[in-house]
């Protein structure tokens, strides 16, 4: 009476049997909705896993999420259980629900799904075992599966996020004066961050209108040519808008090594320190307004 | 689509309005220079504000305009160039190098108006 | 969302044209600002040399998925005279002594893949790919 169930793909039984099963499982779950439904609701509401859920919210999630199961069940496509469980997982992350209650609300329905069948087939071990084991479980671990993927990789996004946050206000661009603008840089530069940084000086200079940017790497621990580059090409970006740059805090190992390397640093306008560099800056800042000065003054004399 | 060209005094200011076709950017190279000539301009603020991208063409074809207009006699000062532009075309290895350059038109004519000594260039 | 944008490259007019396109898909990807001109100019170049060096010939935009990544797919396809040496075309020095900016290891720069196929007297074909950063 059993039919052979091993390895077809799920969802596609190649015979005849495991196909009627399968739609006569899902009509059962079809037919058992509300009841399975408010169970799963009652469950879940008294474990506290839909804390944060109005009473409303609760109805129609819960409809949703059991018709999507089913749906899983009937078509063996999980495009729809992928697209819920990465809307469900953002929602649940950003309210504060924690992922055990997440997972937990699903495992609670799991759980359920299979009692009810546990009871509906108990006079047949045999289409039991069918239904069960080799149709209802693989759907249900890979539904869960997915759900666990979805909040994991929600998690991963939020990190990320901060982390990019946190980059953004380790390099602050400060206007010292008008037209002045200080970048100093602390700790490693990578790509990513040598991106950012530039990005965010560009969006400055236009802000603030700058002129000159002092740029103090100091605080930069290990600058070898690839960290080099990427300074190069910050200075030559700012160039692009008009800026100039003065790099300070090269030290005199650093700069040894780089041009032992064959990295060209003509270009650059570098000075020992910071102090150096600002005066630097308001000299070049400041040569403009006495040009001006005195080309008006000859003006006035003529 | 044309791109006016306004006299300012000594200078001449273009300001881009549109992308512009390969060939648009070589009339607007051909008759800046020929204005320069004509009204003896010297200085030239050249507005690319709106431009989103400055591939490798656009960038070989301003530094023409520069080098041309110079041996005419005249400065050529690029503006606004955006931040997103200039980080692109530093990637690409683009630098106008040699290239004035300053924020936007204000910071473009004050520079010209500052003589040959700083303005623009200055990153040396 | 098309499934794929075809732009014909017959004359430079279309350069435009085609990086535009390229923007626009770009930003439905939901790409940052910085690099929809990143992109905008890596299609701007490969285009371009479409232009020089073939005449004729289109590019062909989609998107495709990596894992929970979404990103830009950008095809320049031509059937011009082929690169003979693509090693040297890719080589910075060649591109810019030349003048004639081939501006492929500029592209290549620009985009997170990069692959380049090319036969003398058939045709080059680039496919080039950048994936979206995960945002907010």
């Amino acid at each position: 009476m059993t039919q052979k169930t091993e390895g077809q793909a799920l969802g596609q039984p190649k015979d005849g049997g495991t196909e009627s099963l399968v739609r006569e499982l899902v009509a059962y779950l079809r037919e058992q909705r509300e009841v399975l439904r408010r169970q799963w609701v009652e469950q879940t509401t008294a474990k506290g896993y839909l804390a944060d859920l109005t009473p409303e919210e609760i109805e129609t999630e819960s409809a949703i999420i059991y018709d999507t199961c089913v749906g899983c069940l009937e078509t063996g496509k999980y495009d729809a259980a992928q697209a819920y469980a990465a809307k469900m997982a953002k929602r649940g992350v950003l309210r504060g629900m924690t992922t055990e209650q997440i997972i937990g609300g699903l495992a609670t329905m799991r759980d359920i799904y299979g009692r009810s069948l546990f009871q509906h087939y108990h006079h047949d071990l045999a289409r039991l075992s069918a239904a069960a084991l080799d149709i209802y479980e693989p759907v249900a671990n890979k539904i869960l599966s997915i759900v666990a993927m979805a909040c994991i990789e929600e998690r991963e996004r939020v990190v990320r996020q901060q982390q990019e946050a946190m980059r953004e206000l380790s390099t602050p661009v400060l206007q010292l004066r008008e037209g002045l603008l200080i970048l100093p840089i602390i700790g490693l530069i990578d790509t990513q961050r040598a991106r950012q940084l530039t990005e965010g000086l560009l969006r400055a200079i236009r802000a603030n209108r700058a002129r000159v940017v002092v740029m103090d790497i100091t605080g930069v621990p290990a600058v070898d040519s690839k960290v080099a580059n990427h300074l190069l090409q910050t200075v030559q970006a700012a160039r692009l808008m008009g800026a100039a740059v003065i790099v300070t805090g090269l030290s005199a190992e650093v700069a040894q090594t780089l041009v032992t390397i064959g990295v060209d640093l003509s270009s650059l306008n570098t000075l020992s320190d910071l102090q150096s560099g600002i005066e630097e800056a308001d000299r070049l800042v400041g040569y403009r307004v006495i040009t001006a000065e005195a080309t008006m003054a000859r003006n006035a004399e003529t | 689509m044309e791109v006016p060209i306004l006299k300012q005094g000594d200078y001449l200011i273009a300001t881009i309005q549109a992308a512009l076709s390969d060939a648009a950017l070589l009339k607007l190279r051909d008759e800046l220079v020929e204005r320069v000539g004509r009204f003896r301009a010297r200085g030239v603020v050249l507005d690319v504000t709106v431009l989103d991208v400055m591939d490798s063409f656009t960038t070989r074809t301003l530094r023409g305009i520069a080098h041309m207009t110079k041996l005419r006699g005249a400065r050529t000062i690029i503006v606004g160039i955006q931040p997103e532009v200039a980080f692109a075309m530093t990637q690409l290895g683009m630098t106008l190098e040699g290239v004035e350059t300053a924020l936007d038109l204000d910071g473009g004519l004050a520079a010209l108006r500052q003589g040959t000594k700083g303005g623009g260039d200055r990153g040396r | 969302m098309a499934d794929e944008i075809r732009v014909a490259i017959d004359s430079e007019a279309d350069i435009v044209a085609a990086r535009q396109q390229g923007r626009a898909l770009a930003a439905e990807l939901g790409f940052s600002s910085g690099d929809l001109t990143l992109i905008a100019t890596a299609i701007s170049e490969v285009a371009r040399n479409i232009v020089a060096y073939a005449k004729r010939g289109e590019i062909v935009l989609s998107h495709a998925n990596q894992g929970s990544k979404r990103g830009i797919v950008v095809v320049a396809r031509d059937q011009g005279p082929g690169i003979p040496d693509i090693a040297q075309a890719m080589q910075d020095g060649y591109s810019t002594s030349h003048g004639l900016g081939l501006g492929l290891p500029g592209a290549k720069r620009l985009m997170d893949e990069f692959d380049i196929a090319s036969q003398v007297g058939q045709g080059t074909t680039i496919v080039m790919k950048k994936w979206a950063r995960h945002h907010g």
